[in-house]
């Protein structure tokens, strides 16, 4: 934590000082000097039908750590929770990637994973909303969807038989992320919740916190299936008239942000950028705690 | 160690010999199939070419390998980076040292930490850590890497001859030194796991 750059006045020092004592005091409490680093042994009480888990091997009969992390203990089971390490995908995350290349019937994401996630065509909803069998023409219109380097939100569905990471869309929650910041905490400071779609209604933006540690701070988008409408009601005027100047008007009216949004959206991003260096965990409730301080 | 979001890195420091090593991934290989791949970039004392950073990347690389756990993590590869900023002797091992600081602190499995020291042979003493000027005068210059925990040597770079009673002091002392280390890296390493999971909060 030496490398932290972030200019604070004389009061916001003290603060921070206070904040950090705190959190120090009430870790101290809960944890029982559970940190371990690479090749650490791990005191196992019953020695007998220890079930060990991740980031642990057995050396001469004693436990070890192959990473540093936590030692949590859940029964029988030993295993080490690694806090800077890469993402580990659980199925039923909500994640945001970004998209690095189309592939046949795929896309493939870049999901802080040691992998690349893929998100199959069959596994998400088409933006025309009918479920129907994937063809040939939906495949080839497959960059009208999303294109390379388009950031999504997505849920991990599962791992294949081959290792592979697969990822759903199959809600109008999912899909392309658009107008907003994209921002890479480690992973370990995101919490898993019920709630990561986050509407901040007096700022007027939505906090998607990733569990891969990208969260996205964009404008507020509303009910989808409005969108969809729009359109489709659109894509019809078009056809009327699009030789004629309007279109592109109103197209830009579609995609105006409002100064202010911009602002607000800088300003959580900042927020979020400023909690994590600081290594602090994220979440919503601080966030907005934060915000108001500032 | 410094935070950073997509790589891990870290500085380590021996006397006057600084190296700051960076570690990317376990990522998904892209174009080129291997395993590993590191690569050092090196400032020398004297420009002798590329041949000299070919070999001390084959060196960290092998003694890297040895002691990652990469079957946890198929299809993946792990870039390090090591950079000298300040040369005084033992660039080798502070590379070793500091590519070991970065890559526990990237949560990549690993048997054991390696860490390295190299020793020498001057006016019948063995010195432990040679600095750039002892390291001129000639005399043998031992490089040995080892894993603390397991007591396997990884790494024994040797580039003179030695009678085999002396072999075994300055071997000793540099294994020494190697401990002396791991000593040092696994303190730092522990107080750095301890601040992260303090300031998560409960």
């Amino acid at each position: 934590m030496r490398g932290l750059q972030v200019s604070l006045n004389q009061t916001q020092k003290i603060r921070l000082q206070r904040s950090l004592e705190k959190l120090e005091s009430l870790s101290s409490k809960t944890n029982r000097n559970a940190s371990v680093t690479v090749a650490d042994t791990i005191p196992v009480n019953y020695e007998d039908g220890v079930l060990k888990g991740h980031g642990t091997s057995e050396l001469d009969g004693e436990v070890v750590a192959t990473l540093c992390g936590v030692v949590e203990r859940v029964n029988k089971l030993v295993y080490v929770r690694a806090l800077r390490a890469r993402y580990k995908p659980e199925i039923g995350d909500i994640i945001v990637g970004r998209v690095i290349e189309v592939a046949p019937k795929r896309w493939r994401l870049e999901i802080n994973f040691s992998q690349d996630a893929v998100l199959m065509l069959s596994s998400m909803n088409l933006p025309d909303g009918i479920q129907r069998r994937r063809t040939a023409l939906d495949e080839l219109n497959m960059r009208s969807i999303f294109e390379e380097n388009d950031v999504i939100c997505a849920e991990v569905r599962g791992f294949q038989h081959d290792g592979s990471l697969h990822l759903q869309a199959r809600s109008q929650k999912y899909g392309k992320l658009e107008r907003g910041q994209l921002l890479t905490v480690p992973p370990y400071l995101v919490k898993r919740r019920k709630l990561h779609f986050h509407h901040i209604e007096q700022y007027g933006i939505d906090l998607i916190l990733g569990c891969n540690g990208f969260i996205w701070v964009g404008e507020h988008v509303g009910a989808k299936d409005d969108m969809v409408v729009d359109q489709s009601s659109k894509s019809e005027q078009e056809d009327v008239k699009s030789t004629t100047y309007p279109t592109s008007l109103e197209e830009q009216e579609r995609t105006y942000t409002p100064l202010e949004t911009r602002q607000n959206i800088c300003r959580t991003a900042n927020a979020v950028r400023v909690l994590s260096t600081l290594g602090f965990k994220g979440e919503a409730e601080q966030r907005s705690l934060k915000k108001k301080k500032g | 160690m410094y935070p950073c979001f997509n790589f891990s890195s870290a500085v380590f420091e021996m006397g006057n010999t600084k190296v700051i090593a960076a570690v990317y991934g376990p990522r998904e290989v892209r174009c080129e199939y291997s395993m590993a791949n590191f690569s050092t970039g090196d400032r020398m004392r004297k420009p002798k070419g590329d041949r000299r950073s070919t070999e001390i990347s084959l060196v960290i690389r092998q003694t890297m390998e040895a002691c990652i756990l990469t079957h946890l993590m198929p299809r993946s590869q792990i870039d390090i980076f090591v950079q000298v900023l300040q040369a005084d002797g033992g660039t080798r091992s502070a590379c070793i040292n500091a590519a070991t600081l970065a890559l526990a602190d990237a949560g990549i499995p690993m048997r054991d930490l390696v860490t390295s020291c190299s020793a020498g042979y001057l006016n019948s003493t063995a010195l432990l850590d040679l600095n750039y000027v002892e390291d001129s005068a000639g005399g043998p210059d031992v490089t040995v890497g080892i894993l603390p925990k397991s007591d396997k040597v990884t790494l024994l770079q040797m580039d003179a001859k030695l009678p085999m009673d002396t072999f075994e002091n300055v071997m000793q002392l540099a294994i020494e030194g190697c401990k002396a280390v791991a000593t040092y890296i696994r303190e730092v390493l522990l107080e750095n796991t301890k601040q992260l999971e303090y300031r998560r909060g409960v």
